[in-house]
């Protein structure tokens, strides 16, 4: 019998811990498979962040560090200096990478820091039960801003790879999105495009990748798609922000 | 070859980390550390490592994580409120068992304080700093060569228990300029690969991982202990401590760093006097000499214990332990960036009764 799929060997036989309809499994297999058909294995290093995929580092099947809350992208630049000739990447969340880690990714960007970043958007603090995060949209409501984020009490969300792609570091940003089949074939391919950046030593790259998280948002996994794809892209708008050719 | 040379503190720590194996330092300024990273950001190129000047501090240690969890020596240095912000880090450092060297060349306290010497940050630096449990080994060298000779090692050190290492310095010690003789330079390419290094060839069973995550409460209480062993291992083999005309002392004056040259000088100055004075000053601030400081108490011929620190009193609470309280231990101490000079010891001491 044909095989017409396997599981890529960069992801260990490991249970995933995520929700049903969570997006974070999809976005771990796109990384894993880009990582073996790149040929990473044997040099690379990624490094997991706090939030929902805190476990990372259970189910990427190459060396890993657990970096403390928002830092992810100093681990890395330690570990990148240290070893150039290795991939290094950071999985990072909404609430670890564009709120407590803010400092630590613009300045891996500016700085150019040859990494890639996979960073997950789903306007929400998974882990800890569904509180407001940096990219929560207006309107939303979280457990900390019960009646939807209001700007005059909440302040604005952040965008981040806009913001990301003002600077002179980064080579390669963009945004894409887990919505359907489509979505999930464009993202492989712009996870494949930052890893060929770091590879070439272009500069830094990121990949924003717009998540689900049905349980927090209190929807099936089915609205939860149809969220992604209606509510969010009218403030995260998918596209490429930077490239440097 | 070694050599000898007049150097700055900070200066001479820098060289002499990167002497002892340092390629990798990344820092942020803050007075009185700033010649450190001046002097590695150009001269680890010149030995094939690098130098990041990073966002912040928290940024630095998470950074020297990164590194030296990749199985580099790396290391970072900074003055106490910059060393309050790596907290979280070394505290991640240790719970992940990582390696690595940490300069406090200490200022005064609290808040943003002042930018004189002080050695305000004692608790800090033995207690634990960090959230969990946890201890550094904490060397308080008080000469320019001492704190050479110990960052030389420091990094030895550091790999055989997989901890931090912290010199713990202040403003005093990284500002002054002394002759020094440098030791040689180690050939890096001939230290031993770590195994547990996430160096990026980790494939299926044999991956590393770097983690101070354990969710399971008797696997984390299991590695609590692990821990402990090893700080216990620690203090059995790595306690320093020098003791200065204590024979026949009846006044032992104690003090660590920069205030313990000081303090020699007020043993002197004593004894010329006709009082019988001598010195304890541990090297080693963590783990604490404690078993010197109980054989002393034990002795009849000592009467009181004066232990002289440039803060409100940390280490007397240390001194107190270590001696049973068998004796009185009186303090002297000096704060704000103040500095005692051999004389104010003296007068104490005179003044307080033999």
């Amino acid at each position: 019998m044909a095989v017409v799929f396997k599981k890529t060997k960069m992801l260990t036989d490991a249970h995933f811990h995520y929700c049903p309809g969570c997006t974070h499994g999809i976005a771990h297999r796109l990384v894993a498979e880009v990582l073996e058909e790149i040929g990473a294995e044997g040099h690379v290093v990624g490094i997991a962040p706090v939030g929902c995929a805190v476990f990372a580092y259970d189910y990427f099947n190459c060396d890993m560090m657990e970096a403390a809350h928002g830092r992810a992208p100093a681990v890395a630049t330690g570990v990148k200096r240290t070893n150039p000739d290795n991939i290094v990447f950071a999985y990072q969340g909404d609430g670890d990478l564009a709120s407590i880690g803010m400092a630590e990714i613009v300045h891996a960007a500016t700085r150019g820091e040859k990494i890639t970043v996979i960073f997950i958007n789903n306007a929400i603090y998974g882990m800890t039960g569904g509180q407001m995060a940096p990219t929560t949209l207006i309107g939303q409501k979280t457990t900390t801003s019960i009646y939807g984020r209001d700007p005059a009490i909440n302040g604005n969300p952040i965008r981040v790879c806009e913001l990301l792609a003002t600077l002179d570091g980064p080579s390669y940003i963009e945004r894409v999105s887990l919505q359907d089949v489509k979505h999930v074939v464009a993202a492989k391919k712009a996870i494949k495009k930052a890893f060929t950046h770091q590879i070439e030593g272009k500069g830094f790259s990121l990949v924003e990748i717009l998540s689900t998280c049905p349980t927090n948002w209190k929807m099936s996994p089915e609205q939860a798609l149809n969220y992604v794809a209606e509510d969010m892209q009218k403030l995260f708008p998918l596209g490429v922000f930077k490239e440097i050719k | 070859m070694s050599e000898k040379k007049l150097m700055k503190g900070n200066e001479a720590i820098a060289e002499a980390a990167i002497r002892g194996g340092c390629r990798y330092f990344f820092g942020y300024p803050i007075t009185p550390q700033n010649e450190i990273p001046e002097y590695m950001s150009w001269r680890l190129y010149e030995v094939g490592g690098s130098f990041v000047q990073s966002e912040s501090e928290v940024a630095a240690i998470n950074m020297v994580y990164g590194a030296a969890g990749a199985g580099a020596r790396a290391m970072t240095s900074s003055s106490s409120p910059g060393i309050s912000l790596k907290q979280e880090g070394i505290s991640y450092i240790a719970g992940a068992e990582i390696p690595c060297v940490i300069v406090n060349m200490v200022r005064s306290g609290p808040g943003l304080g002042g930018i004189q010497p002080c050695q305000g940050d004692y608790f800090q630096a033995v207690k634990g700093g960090g959230h969990g449990d946890y201890k550094m080994l904490v060397f308080a060298p008080s000469t320019v060569q001492e704190a050479v000779d110990i960052i030389y090692t420091a990094f030895d050190k550091a790999e055989k228990y997989r901890i931090p290492v912290m010199i713990l310095g202040d403003g005093m010690l990284g500002q002054i300029m002394e002759a020094v003789t440098l030791p040689e330079m180690i050939d890096v390419t001939k230290l031993p690969k770590h195994s547990w290094a996430a160096d990026g060839t980790g494939v299926g069973e044999k991956r590393r991982i770097i983690n101070s995550l354990y969710i399971q409460p008797d696997v984390l209480e299991e590695m609590n202990k692990k821990l402990y062993a090893r700080y216990a291992e620690m203090s059995a083999n790595e306690v320093k401590v020098e003791t200065y005309k204590c024979d026949d002392a009846e006044i032992v004056i104690t003090a660590y760093g920069s205030v313990a040259r000081i303090a020699k000088s007020s043993v002197d100055i004593l004894r010329e006097k006709g009082v019988k004075a001598g010195l304890v000053r541990p090297v080693t601030v963590y783990p604490f000499p404690s078993e010197t400081y109980l054989a002393l108490a034990k002795k009849d011929c000592v009467k009181k214990f004066v232990c002289a620190e440039l803060s409100m009193g940390q280490m007397i609470e240390d001194v107190k332990l270590a001696t049973n309280m068998l004796k009185p231990v009186e303090f002297y101490g000096r704060s704000g960036g103040n500095v005692m000079s051999p004389e104010d010891i003296v007068d104490f001491v005179l003044k307080e009764g033999k």
